[in-house]
């Protein structure tokens, strides 16, 4: 018999959620749009017509052409140049590559490591609960960009400084909604019903208990995701993010701010757009889950 | 009451010395300490002295006992690029952000309570879906995008507002002021814009639930079978109990705006203490980077006490904490 | 006597984009000066809803749809809203079920019964304090000066009820309703609260309606009864005489599901079944499917038919001189 067969997850099976979720044409289209950017982001390399951080394949001569311009050499630049020359489509769509990887891999860093505290929160009870309760509500209660900031400036700039940045003002949220949840599941029969058949300790709560969490932590998942991104590039737009050599979406929107005033509007505006497609897309995403999931959040 | 303060103003300063252990070991074990007190052009002899000065070869604890003997005297070091102590340089700058962060309070409040009250009201009508997605927008979307499309579309393509500053400005007591003069209204009003965004969406949110809430309660009910008038029953019966969980989130989020003003400030360069740590990061002058991390978790912190406390004040129920008899 | 409330074929439905249920058909009934009316029913036949339809303060989608409701001979359903607001709380007050719910958690005694005053009146606040505190002192609230300083959690049940109750006499209202107002209290403190408004009702000729499901309740104080059912009134009359003779025979199965003394050991006589939900009446009689003397005529609707000067019944097979 296998273990998880008679744990009651979500009512209805997945073909089910999944036709319910798609029956919200908003959701399917903020789906598309998701995979779209993934598809693009992780593609970039493939498909970029230039790469953007090889200098040799960057003309400075180039710098600051309308979208549609020709190059020197021939070559369309169908969404323009930024400052250094840059093609902004191939600029746009490394830098949808690595906001994506900052999002998604902080996120499940910080899924991971919050569900562990929530888990052994409400596993063990009693003061090692409200011990890891307490840090959870003092990380709560400051703003998350304060928290990043605060990192970011005694750590530096680089790709895992903040991925790390992401993760500590992350873990707090999914550890205080494993807790939660596995509390109550924790209360159910059939945890009562697995005790009886004594199963050990860690067994139940990652064969029995973990698996009623993971439609709770998929909303918050993707919400979280969302919140990264979008701090991602506002620490980079800030300059305090990634370094300068792998521009996020926010770094090109920095460098093209500087622009804005002279009315070369495309360097910000079109990765600004994306950013925007990205952030909006993964919102509806969590919202329509939340809804087809009804997890007690 | 006096109970209840005390116990709050403990746990704050709890939270206080946990936060000054945090950044010291932050910046003396992360960082390296003489790099974070040294200017840029410190040759070794500099180098020597300052790692003497900070007293780097004494036991960790130790030093954070001297760091922390500064701090209780408000010495957090001297700027390197301008010179002065950075405690006053943020003092300087203070009035500029904290001007911002009001005008976004009150901007948040003003549109926002009468948007959520609409939006609470007639849940179903069409203009409260749109204040809804407003909402939900003025949530996900990243402050600096909505300034930098402010600019765009104001500044730049209309040519109405302008981008940069604060304007002219009026002293009071000694601080100056932008938004006792029109001009300085002007620039005040787009940062003070999107710096409110969030905060009024969070206002928009918590005023419809709390009107869902509360406008089916019973004491609504009799308040009506008494004929209390429905302008009365809305402005204080209703408003009242609505308020309490606004003024905590609000009061809460405070710290945010402070934080998220360094993203509008820099944007719109206006002249506070966000740019100045931005600033501050660009040069390097870390004795003010400290001092502004310090500081500000100070700010958070007492604010979060000033909340607690303004709340057991609206809240009587926490107020006077005793049951009935 | 004269009428002071006069409640004719009074209709009140529940109206959503996937149809309309109709939740009071043909409500009829009297409140005469000076009378109490016990108006009966379990949850869900429509008690409270006639209450609030009655002061025209259901929220939607419920919506009087039909009848008229005569205060001294003139339709409140006619007024419009600032009309209505005036009669509120000053011709007709309300009692509520749950005194922890009734008083704004958040305002003190002072301001709530200072709204309740200035809503129909322009008073000082010096004269509305005196005002205030006569009252609380009315309705047996001990040192009502300090009381008005306090916040209704700092009062127990009872003296929440007694505030709310003082609140609602304030303009020495025609009409109060009374919605379940001792339900949620201790017995002891119940008898009280219902010898307080009896007292304060007979003293100064205000009508009453009490809305109960409590039949020992009703037998205490009212002096006339009607019984609900399904959203429609199945019988009226004297209190005594529907108690002692019901002719409906859900008021029968009503006072035989009463345990009392006498019949310790005995089996409580129950009615089957289960009252139908609006959304599913049955045709005809609603009572029909749990009634025993239920025959084929049930299944059209009977019209309540006088059967005595003070009595009516809307059944086609009352009990009548069958009497236990």
């Amino acid at each position: 018999m296998s273990l998880t067969s008679s744990v009651p997850i979500v009512a209805g099976s997945p073909r089910d959620l999944a036709k319910r979720f798609m029956s919200v044409p908003s959701a399917v289209i903020a789906l598309a749009v998701f995979l779209g950017f993934c598809l693009l982001g992780f593609g970039a390399p493939l498909i970029a017509p230039q790469n953007p951080y090889d200098l040799r394949q960057v003309d400075i001569l180039d710098s600051l052409l309308p979208p549609g311009s020709q190059s020197f050499t021939g070559m369309t630049y169908w969404l323009g140049t930024d400052g250094q020359g840059r093609d902004m489509l191939s600029a746009m769509l490394y830098g949808i590559r690595i906001s994506l990887i900052v999002g998604l891999l902080s996120g499940f860093l910080a899924l991971i490591f919050g569900t562990m505290v929530g888990l052994v929160a409400a596993y063990r009870r009693g003061w090692v609960d409200t011990l890891l309760m307490r840090i959870v509500d003092l990380q709560l209660s400051f703003p998350t960009i304060l928290v990043a900031l605060i990192l970011l400036v005694i750590l530096g700039r680089g790709v895992d400084k903040i991925i790390f940045a992401l993760v500590v003002v992350q873990w707090a949220y999914f550890a205080r909604t494993v807790r939660g949840v596995a509390l109550v599941e924790g209360a159910r029969e059939y945890v009562d019903a697995a005790r009886g058949l004594r199963l050990g300790g860690l067994r139940i709560l990652l064969g029995h208990i973990l698996p009623n969490c993971l439609p709770t932590m998929l909303v918050v998942a993707t919400m979280q995701m969302a919140m990264a991104i979008s701090l991602e590039a506002t620490l980079s737009f800030l300059g305090l993010g990634l370094p300068p050599t792998r521009p996020s979406l926010g770094l090109l929107i920095a460098n093209g701010f500087d622009y804005l005033q002279s009315g070369r509007y495309w360097i910000s505006v079109l990765p600004g757009l994306v950013l925007l497609a990205i952030i909006i897309s993964a919102n509806v995403l969590g919202d329509r889950l939340r809804d087809v999931l009804n997890p007690r959040l | 009451m006096a109970e209840f303060i005390i116990k709050r103003v403990l746990q704050a300063l709890l939270v206080l010395l946990v936060m000054t252990v945090l950044v010291f070991f932050g910046v003396n074990v992360i960082g390296n300490p003489v790099y974070i007190f040294a200017s840029s052009e410190c040759d070794q002899a500099c180098l020597t002295k300052i790692i003497a000065d900070l007293g780097l070869d004494r036991p960790v604890w130790e030093q954070y006992l001297v760091f922390l003997g500064n701090l209780l005297q408000g010495d957090l070091g001297n700027s390197f690029t301008h010179g002065i102590p950075a405690l006053s340089l943020i003092f300087e700058r203070l009035p500029a952000t904290l001007e911002l962060a009001f005008a976004a309070l009150v901007l948040a409040l003003v549109i926002g309570l009468p948007l959520g009250m609409r939006a609470g009201l007639k849940p179903e009508a069409f203009s409260s879906r749109c204040i809804m997605a407003f909402s939900m927008i003025g949530f996900s979307l990243p402050v600096f995008w909505i300034g930098l499309i402010m600019i765009l579309v104001f500044s730049v393509q209309l040519g109405w507002m302008p981008s940069i500053g604060r304007g002219d400005t009026v002293e009071v007591f000694g601080t100056e002021f932008s938004f006792l003069t029109l001009n300085g209204l002007h620039h005040l009003a787009m940062p003070a814009f999107t710096l409110s965004l969030i905060m009024m969406a969070m206002v928009i949110r918590l005023t419809r639930a709390g009107m869902r809430e509360v406008l089916f309660a019973d004491y609504i009910k009799f308040a009506r079978a008494n004929g209390i008038r429905e302008r009365r029953i809305l402005s204080a019966h209703v408003m009242k109990n609505i308020l309490i969980p606004i003024v905590t989130v609000l009061g809460m989020e405070f710290g945010g705006v402070i934080a998220f003003a360094v993203v509008v400030e820099s944007i719109f360069s206006w002249p506070g203490v966000g740019k100045m740590l931005i600033d501050a990061i660009g040069v390097l002058d870390r004795p003010l980077i400290v001092a502004y991390l310090i500081f500000v978790v100070f700010m958070f912190v007492i604010l979060n006490l000033l909340v607690d406390i303004l709340y057991s004040i609206l809240d009587p129920r926490v107020r006077l904490g005793d049951s009935p008899t | 006597m004269t009428a002071v409330l006069d409640v004719r074929d009074l209709d009140t439905s529940f109206v959503s984009p996937s149809g309309t249920i109709a939740a009071l058909q043909g409500v009829s009934l009297t409140v005469n000066t000076g009378e109490i009316l016990g108006l009966v029913g379990e949850s869900g036949s429509g008690k409270s809803l006639t209450g609030f339809s009655i002061n025209r303060l259901i929220s939607p989608p419920g919506k009087v749809v039909g009848g008229q409701v005569l205060l001294h001979g003139q339709d409140v359903l006619t007024l419009g809203e600032e009309d209505m607001r005036q009669l509120r709380g000053r011709r007709i007050a309300m009692i509520f079920q749950d005194p922890m719910m009734t008083l704004n958690p958040v305002l003190r005694i002072e301001t709530q019964m200072y709204d309740a005053l200035s809503a129909h009146e322009s008073i000082t606040k010096t004269k509305a304090r005196s005002r205030a505190i006569a009252a609380l002192d009315e309705v047996g609230i001990p040192a009502p000066e300090d009381r008005l300083r306090s916040y209704p959690h700092q009062l127990s049940g009872g003296m929440r009820q007694r505030v709310a109750i003082a609140i609602a006499l304030l303009h020495r209202p025609d009409l109060i309703i009374a919605d379940e107002p001792t339900t949620a209290l201790d017995v002891t403190i119940q008898g009280q609260i219902l010898a307080l408004v009896q007292r304060l009702c007979r003293d100064r000729g205000t009508a009453l309606i009490w809305i109960t499901h409590d039949l020992a309740v009703v037998a205490g104080i009212a002096d006339r009864l009607a019984v609900m059912y399904a959203g429609r009134i199945v019988e009226i009359g004297g209190v005594d005489d529907v108690l002692d003779n019901p002719a409906h025979p859900y008021t029968r199965g009503l006072i035989d599901s009463v345990p009392a003394r006498g019949t310790r050991g005995k089996r409580l006589n129950q009615i089957p079944g289960r009252m139908p939900a609006l959304t599913d009446l049955p045709k005809g009689c609603a009572y029909a499917p749990r009634c025993p003397r239920a025959t084929a005529a049930c299944e059209a609707m009977p019209a309540i038919e006088p059967i005595s000067d003070t009595r009516a019944v809307r059944c086609f097979h009352p009990l009548t001189g069958e009497a236990s």
